[in-house]
């Protein structure tokens, strides 16, 4: 490259455009290798990553998943000297607009979140806007354990195609945390569930829309209630399909709200101040997305010892959570490799442990060693989790769309 | 010597450029105009959608209210308290159980400035709940109720809550504020001539000294009152949710993922500037209005002396101290609970579990509240030092428009300029940096710090550096061996309220921060969010324990620096 200095003769405006040349293909050059360096072996990733600071954004309103992230942080420091710090937040989207308003700001490098706990319609946004970096799922080694065809929501966040933009790391599962103290018989479908609240008015509520459990009540109560729920798993065609198809669910909205706590005139903000709410006694009936995660509050303390969990008949909605990496994150190896770390055989038991978290696995137990499916065997089932034969069947999350506008919808007859 | 001059404009420009800045950033969105966003046109369209919102006519009313509401009886309180603490203080009586019973208001409540208003906030909220602790109390010693009772008491419609949440913490600081100014106006002179002549002590102080002081404390006034209509931690805690104060609509509008969600609340930004200017305005002219009609009575001759307004003054103080003990203390037996579900009154199982599982985070959230603060701090003396110096060796005073200058961060509604700092610090790339969040922390430490020190400053007997300067020192020379040392006590408490304030700053934290420092505040309010009592408990407990200790070392220092030197007490 050094010969494009050597035209001495040159007029300025050649030795203009040589200059110009010289940047394009410095540029691109550059590019290229950057292009090959992320496609890179393991060990590259591992090399590049070490001494990286992660910061992953992930919700932290609940005390069991924030120790278990915090010893994630710990374990990964030790083996690829990253370090993780994670950014509580208290709502996901947070971090999101804060992505989007780095790329609408033309900030292309060294953004603020390296990792974010994603899934559903905040992937839809990211991934519709362009503000993710990948696809990367295969370049990480543990990814080939996830269990793809008997947890087929690894590969399809709320219908949509993953394609390698974020990595699974746990499952999730609607289900009823309820005192049995107070409460000897637990409704068995949505409609019970009326019948229940008007025995016991002001006893049950569910959070504010704005709370994905409080946007996944009313999707559960949709898909039962709704004549034909199978076209709940694509995009919204038109306003009158939307009106038609959700019109029984506002009725029995209608008949529930006046039953519930407060008179359904506030809504708790999130599940965890509803779980608060039960330990509190001013609930009998509270929602959660983890069949284990009653036994982990109880384990915990946060929930009171005689709390128990019960499933609707015709099955609940169940769905996988992930990890994505932005596209201006500076640190992607080392959040790769968290990623990685995230779904390794090691980090996914420690997570269904009921005395740490409780999380579902995502892998499938058959690919694993011998000794390691012992182990996962051998994993406490928890005081107040049913097992599995009992949790019922699993429904599909509705499509993206019909959440969004559902919440529109809710915030509009009962937001203000 | 030569550089004085520059400390007043330099305070000047670091107040100016962000204010200016960030209302120019909230402004240019609110016309439509944010070409990052695709806003190329300047249009009324965000307004028009702004006063459409459905949940807008509630929030504006709520805002006004809960702020106007907040205010009044704060202020009330505190004229109140005043009148019967400044007696007291007066006549040194101290046999009198009254007395003693004043004295003890008086030490307990001046130490609540310093616990922030988010700890206070969390702490109330769990004394208050239908299921809390004054619930479980009640049940426990009388009515044995097996589930709370279903009384909506935190976050009601109505904002009662946030009102006395706002109240607890407004009321010792405008009492601090009132007490302060009274020695400007020689009030103590004025009551005896009010005695003399046969005026019972409320009175005389409500005709002779509250109409000299009121314009003193009209500036704190008027900070309580912008605060308290643009509060957002506290209306997040304790105010209702559907829909909120316009202050909690706005940040939820900014956390859309949806960013065009930005313009509106920029619109709705300025609609809650408007609200405030408005708010004040209200204020002022209800004033001239009070006055109008009292102006009979303050001059009636009518005497009387009336005990039960002082054992009213000391029920409320001791009421208003309790509410306040207990919500701290509340604080302190979740973060050492393991389990303590309703009914019971005590925590069901203790551990030292939540305090060793965050002892890292701890650590470093203490480490950067501490290193903020005292950067923060550090900066904003040398600021007032300098601007006061300049003030009396150029004889020249801080004129009264730069004085408004510097309580502007106080008047305007933070969520107003912040916003905008916060779209052009992205465009800069200056979002998340260190120097910008010291920067929004200064905007709110300065103005205290000035108005702790101004006074004690200013009323500095002049002999002592007119007899330096003749024994031949120079000024920088008279400043460290005789005024800093005769003022330290001063310049220590400001410090200490400097850092008090800095520790308690939510939002610009949030948005200069860019989310990447975590301080004992963010982990606090956003642990709120997730409701484990137990981590609200540890973070709000430490988040009141560090401007405490900051308070009690500022008294400290002086007592062991001059033990031998007691008139410099």
């Amino acid at each position: 490259m050094n010969n494009i200095f050597n035209y001495n003769s040159a007029t300025e405006s050649e030795t203009m455009s040589k200059t110009l040349n010289f940047i394009i293909f410095t540029t691109l050059f550059l590019l290229l290798s950057s292009f090959s360096v992320s496609a890179n072996s393991w060990e590259d990733i591992s090399k590049k990553a070490k001494g990286q600071t992660v910061y992953w954004n992930a919700w932290g309103g609940s005390e069991e998943i924030n120790s278990y992230i915090s010893w994630v942080g710990t374990r990964v420091k030790e083996d690829y000297g990253v370090t993780l710090k994670h950014v509580k937040l208290a709502s996901t989207a947070d971090a999101v607009s804060r992505v989007l308003a780095e790329k609408a700001a033309g900030r292309t490098t060294n953004g603020s979140v390296d990792l974010i706990w994603i899934n559903g319609e905040n992937f839809a946004k990211m991934k519709e806007n362009g503000l993710l970096f990948g696809p990367f799922t295969d370049n990480l080694p543990n990814f080939k354990l996830v269990d793809f065809s008997g947890k087929p929501t690894t590969l399809l966040d709320f219908n949509l195609p993953v394609e390698g933009y974020e990595a699974p790391w746990g499952m999730a599962k609607f289900n009823f945390v309820f005192d049995s103290a107070r409460v000897s018989e637990t409704p068995k479908s949505i409609p019970e569930l009326l019948q229940w609240s008007k025995r016991h008015p002001g006893r049950f509520t569910y959070p504010h829309v704005t709370d994905f459990l409080g946007s996944t009540f009313i999707m559960q109560a949709l898909i039962e209630l709704t004549a034909n729920p199978e076209v709940l798993n694509r995009s919204v065609k038109s306003e009158v399909e939307f009106s038609k198809v959700t019109a029984p669910l506002w009725s029995y909205l209608n008949q529930l709200h006046p039953l519930l706590w407060r008179s359904g005139n506030s809504f708790p903000s999130s599940s965890s101040v509803q779980q608060q709410m039960l330990n509190d006694s001013e609930l009998d009936i509270a929602l959660s997305f983890n069949p284990s995660a009653t036994s982990a509050a109880i384990a915990n303390g946060s929930l009171t010892e005689s709390a128990r969990t019960f499933v609707l008949k015709k099955g609940t909605i169940g769905n996988t959570h992930f990890v994505g990496i932005p596209f201006n994150s500076g640190s992607s190896e080392g959040a790769m490799i968290v990623a990685n770390f995230l779904m390794s055989p090691e980090a996914q038991m420690e997570k269904q442990n009921p005395d740490i978290w409780g999380d579902s696995t995502v892998l499938s137990i058959t690919k694993l060693s011998a000794q390691q499916q012992q182990k996962f065997k051998a994993l406490p089932l928890g005081v107040a989790t049913l097992p599995p034969e009992k949790l019922g069947p699993t429904q599909p999350n509705p499509h993206p769309d019909w959440k969004n506008q559902l919440s529109t919808e809710w915030q509009r007859r009962y937001g203000q | 010597m030569r550089l004085l001059p520059a400390f007043p404009f330099l305070t000047q420009l670091l107040f100016l450029l962000p204010i200016a800045a960030g209302l120019f950033g909230v402004l240019l969105p609110a016309l439509g105009y944010l070409p990052d966003l695709g806003g190329d046109k300047f249009h009324f369209e965000v307004f028009r959608q702004l006063l459409e919102h459905p949940a807008l006519p509630h929030a504006v009313w709520l805002t006004l209210f809960s702020g106007i509401a907040a205010t009044f009886i704060s202020l009330s309180l505190a004229i109140f308290l005043a009148t019967m603490l400044s007696r007291t203080s007066l006549s040194g009586n101290k046999n009198n159980r009254m007395a003693s019973l004043f004295v003890i208001v008086r030490r307990g409540l001046i130490p609540l400035i310093a616990v922030p208003h988010a700890a206070m906030a969390l702490g109330l909220a769990f004394l208050v709940a239908p299921s809390g602790w004054l619930v479980r109390w009640f049940s426990f010693l009388l009515m044995g109720w097996e589930t709370p009772p279903e009384w909506v008491t935190v976050q009601d419609p109505f904002g009662l809550s946030l009102i006395l949440g706002l109240v607890l913490k407004e009321t010792p600081y405008l009492l601090l504020m009132i007490l302060a100014a009274l020695p400007q106006i020689r009030a103590q002179e004025y009551i005896r001539i009010g005695q003399s002549l046969g005026y019972g002590n409320l009175r005389s102080w409500l005709k002779l000294v509250l109409p000299q002081v009121y314009p003193l404390i009209r500036l704190p006034v008027f900070a309580v009152l912008a605060f308290s209509l643009s509060v957002v931690d506290v209306a997040l805690i304790l105010g209702p949710s559907t829909p909120p104060t316009l202050s909690v609509l706005i940040l939820r509008w900014i956390d859309n993922p949806d960013l065009s969600f930005r313009f509106l609340a920029s619109a709705g930004a300025v609609l809650l500037l408007l609200l405030t200017l408005g708010a004040l305005l209200f204020w002022r002219v209800s004033e001239w209005l009070l006055l109008q009609k009292w102006r009979n009575w303050l001059s009636n001759g009518k005497r009387g002396n009336r005990n039960e307004a002082q054992k009213l003054a000391a029920l409320s103080g001791l009421l208003l101290l309790g509410t306040a003990f207990l919500s701290v203390l509340g604080l302190a037996f979740w973060s050492l609970s393991l389990r303590w579900p309703y009914p019971y009154v005590l925590p069901q199982r203790w551990t030292s579990r939540n305090w060793e599982r965050h002892w890292t985070s701890i650590q470093e959230t203490s480490f950067t509240t501490l290193e903020l603060g005292v950067i923060a701090v550090l900066i904003a003396l040398i600021l007032v030092v300098g601007c006061l110096e300049n003030e009396q060796w150029r004889r020249v005073s801080f004129s009264f428009r730069s004085q408004w200058l510097l309580y502007l961060p106080l008047l305007i509604p933070q969520a107003t300029f912040l916003l905008g700092i916060q779209i052009l610090a992205v465009r800069l790339e200056m979002d998340g940096t260190f120097l910008l969040l010291v920067w929004s922390h200064l905007l709110f430490v300065l103005p205290y710090i000035f108005l702790t020190l101004a006074d004690p400053w200013r009323n500095l007997d002049t002999r002592f550096p007119q007899i330096g300067q003749c024994l031949g020192a120079s000024p920088l020379r008279v400043l460290f061996r005789i005024k800093l040392p005769l003022l330290l006590k001063p310049l220590l408490v400001a410090a200490a309220v400097g850092f008090a304030v800095s520790v308690s700053q939510y939002l610009p934290t949030l948005f200069a921060g860019g989310g990447r420092f975590a301080t004992l505040t963010t982990e606090a309010v956003s642990y709120a969010a997730g409701a484990d009592r137990r981590v609200i408990g540890v973070y709000g407990f430490l988040q009141a324990l560090f401007p405490w200790i900051a308070l009690l070392l500022a008294l400290a220092i002086p007592h062991w620096r001059f033990r031998n030197r007691a008139t410099l007490l």
